[in-house]
């Protein structure tokens, strides 16, 4: 496919990136709000045009070791799920941020705790960025605003997970995954050839050459010492994330007495509530977060001096207020505003608690 | 330009089928669109609505709660909606099956007997084009030609062959739709 104008759901999208930036497999259980994925790639048949391999697996565990599995031989495979299926996906997780597989999971959030709802939510900010799973490892996580970038950070996502060989989290939410807007597609690239995945994951399991010794693929070390090493060799790696790899955007920061902090589908409420703000005559400025991890903190910070208050919108109780709270060392005003469970706040209600709770 | 729509009605009755025309031709006609559907436990059985907003400028949220014109197809969605039009907005109905009329006193009313005329033409699939004509005639946001486009972007290419008959519904919504209160 070339590039061209289509209007299509963020779900949809996904699985069209994943096809169109060269994927060589997707293994996935179906669950809202994101079954569109999987639903798209079965329909769109790649196993007969790219030779992508697309599988319904018995099970969200089952699909993240099929992930650990395919992607140990170097090639770029991926899963989706939502919330209750991530969850079921943690083990795998660590295991794969352990032995440094590059990978790509999406998970497109809905209420919890537990089944909860199949309403949109973003109350999986601690999991995605405190470790779902054990031990010090984190996800590279990208926050997608809109149905045009849940398809290019499937692009970007495979950059990033194999510069750094590295697991890649996209999380979005029911609202993105849901929600149909224009988006223009990218040409087609090709999935790697034998070579080409040979030269860009010479880590990987692809067949043992006489010209070199074993590539293992483990997240298993008996030796502390050399688990410590492994360990700081980790923390070397997101302290790089840190420093070249922070996203954010910035509207109407310059002159803001007022920001608010959001991702993802509550950003764009956000967004409209800046607007009727600023109709009021009242300076607000959005500071949106498109990675979670790297945080935009000294971005963040920067931009904190000159404010008089912040107001975190999250649909959840309150998880990424933390990261702006540390960001910003409580130095100004910082309050959190949400909804649960499925419901999405208004522009009206946003605009409401900047008003009542930092602006009073 | 941003008009902010909320189509709502019985599951089956083409509304998310009827925004997503309207927002592919909007898409077609070079603007910026959103199309955000109920898919909640009303979605299997009961409701279903889909709000889009069709605008020359970058979209802020696709999620509102107050809009320019409500185009509603049962009493739940009356109920549930007719407060949620801005004030001098736009609110179309189909009158079959409607026991309590609209009551605002503030935005203007139209009725369009879509249900009746469809099962009388025979034509009961396309029931939903005969609506969107009904709002198009109201506020052309979106060209004649635009709408074919959209109409050939929506639908697979083994029911091009119904495009005909789909912008023949739109013209007789065009012509059935009567005001009820204009402001």
């Amino acid at each position: 496919m070339a590039r061209e104008l289509k209007l299509m759901k963020g779900n949809e999208a996904i699985a069209r990136a994943m096809i169109a930036s060269g994927a060589d497999g997707y293994f996935g259980y179906p669950i809202t709000p994101q079954s569109e994925v999987m639903e798209t790639l079965m329909a769109e048949k790649p196993w007969e045009t790219t030779g992508m391999v697309v599988l319904q697996a018995e099970s969200e565990m089952a699909s993240i070791n099929m992930v650990y599995g395919g992607a140990a031989t170097g090639k770029k495979v991926a899963t989706s799920s939502s919330s209750p299926g991530i969850s079921l996906m943690q083990e795998g997780l660590t295991y794969l941020a352990g032995a440094e597989i590059p990978c790509l999971v999406v998970n497109v959030m809905r209420g919890g705790p537990g089944l909860g709802t199949i309403q949109p939510s973003q109350s999986d900010y601690f999991q995605s960025v405190k470790g779902g799973g054990h031990g010090d490892y984190q996800l590279y996580t990208l926050a997608p605003a809109s149905v045009q970038e849940m398809y290019d950070f499937v692009f970007d996502a495979w950059d990033i997970a194999f510069k750094y060989r590295n697991p890649v989290l996209i999380l979005s939410d029911g609202a993105i995954g849901q929600c149909m807007e224009k988006l223009y597609t990218r040409d087609n690239v090709a999935r790697w050839t034998e070579e080409e995945r040979r030269a860009n994951a010479p880590w990987a399991t692809w067949g043992k050459p006489a010209t070199r010794p074993h590539n293992i693929i483990t997240s298993l070390e008996l030796d502390s010492a050399r688990q410590e090493v492994f360990n700081l060799k980790l923390q070397k790696k997101y302290a790089e994330m840190k420093e070249k790899e922070v996203r954010y955007e910035m509207l109407n920061c310059e002159d803001a007495d007022y920001i608010i902090v959001a991702y993802g589908s509550s950003s764009r409420i956000a967004m409209k509530a800046m607007q009727m703000a600023r109709e009021k005559g009242i300076k607000v400025g959005l500071f949106r977060l498109i990675t979670l991890f790297p945080f935009p903190s000294k971005q963040l910070a920067e931009v904190a001096k000159r404010v008089k208050g912040i107001l975190c919108v999250e649909m959840s109780a309150g998880q990424m207020i933390e990261d702006v709270k540390l960001a910003t060392e409580c130095g100004v005003k910082t309050e959190h505003f949400g909804r649960f469970g499925g419901i999405i706040p208004t522009p009206g209600e946003v605009l409401e608690a900047l008003e009542n709770k930092i602006i009073k | 330009m941003t008009e902010e729509i909320i189509i709502a009605g019985f599951g089956g009755q083409g509304v998310l089928s009827m925004g997503k025309i309207l927002a592919y031709s909007g898409v077609m006609q070079d603007k910026e669109v959103s199309w955000m559907p109920s898919y909640g436990p009303e979605m299997r059985g009961g409701t279903a609505n889909v709000s889009v907003i069709i605008s020359d400028e970058r979209i802020s949220s696709p999620i509102i709660n107050q809009f320019d014109t409500a185009i509603i197809l049962n009493q739940q969605s009356l109920d549930k909606f007719e407060h949620s039009v801005k004030p001098g907005g736009l609110l179309i109905y189909d009158p079959n099956g409607i026991t309590h009329e609209p009551t605002r006193k503030d935005i203007n009313i139209y009725k369009i007997a879509a249900t009746a005329k469809a099962q009388e033409l025979g034509i009961s699939k396309v029931f939903n084009m005969v609506v969107l004509g009904g709002f198009l005639k109201l506020k052309p946001i979106v060209d004649k030609q635009y709408i074919h486009e959209g109409l050939e972007h929506s639908l697979p290419q083994r029911h091009w062959n119904l495009i005909p008959q789909n912008e023949e519904a739109i013209e007789i919504g065009k012509s059935i739709i009567e005001p009820v209160q204009v402001l």
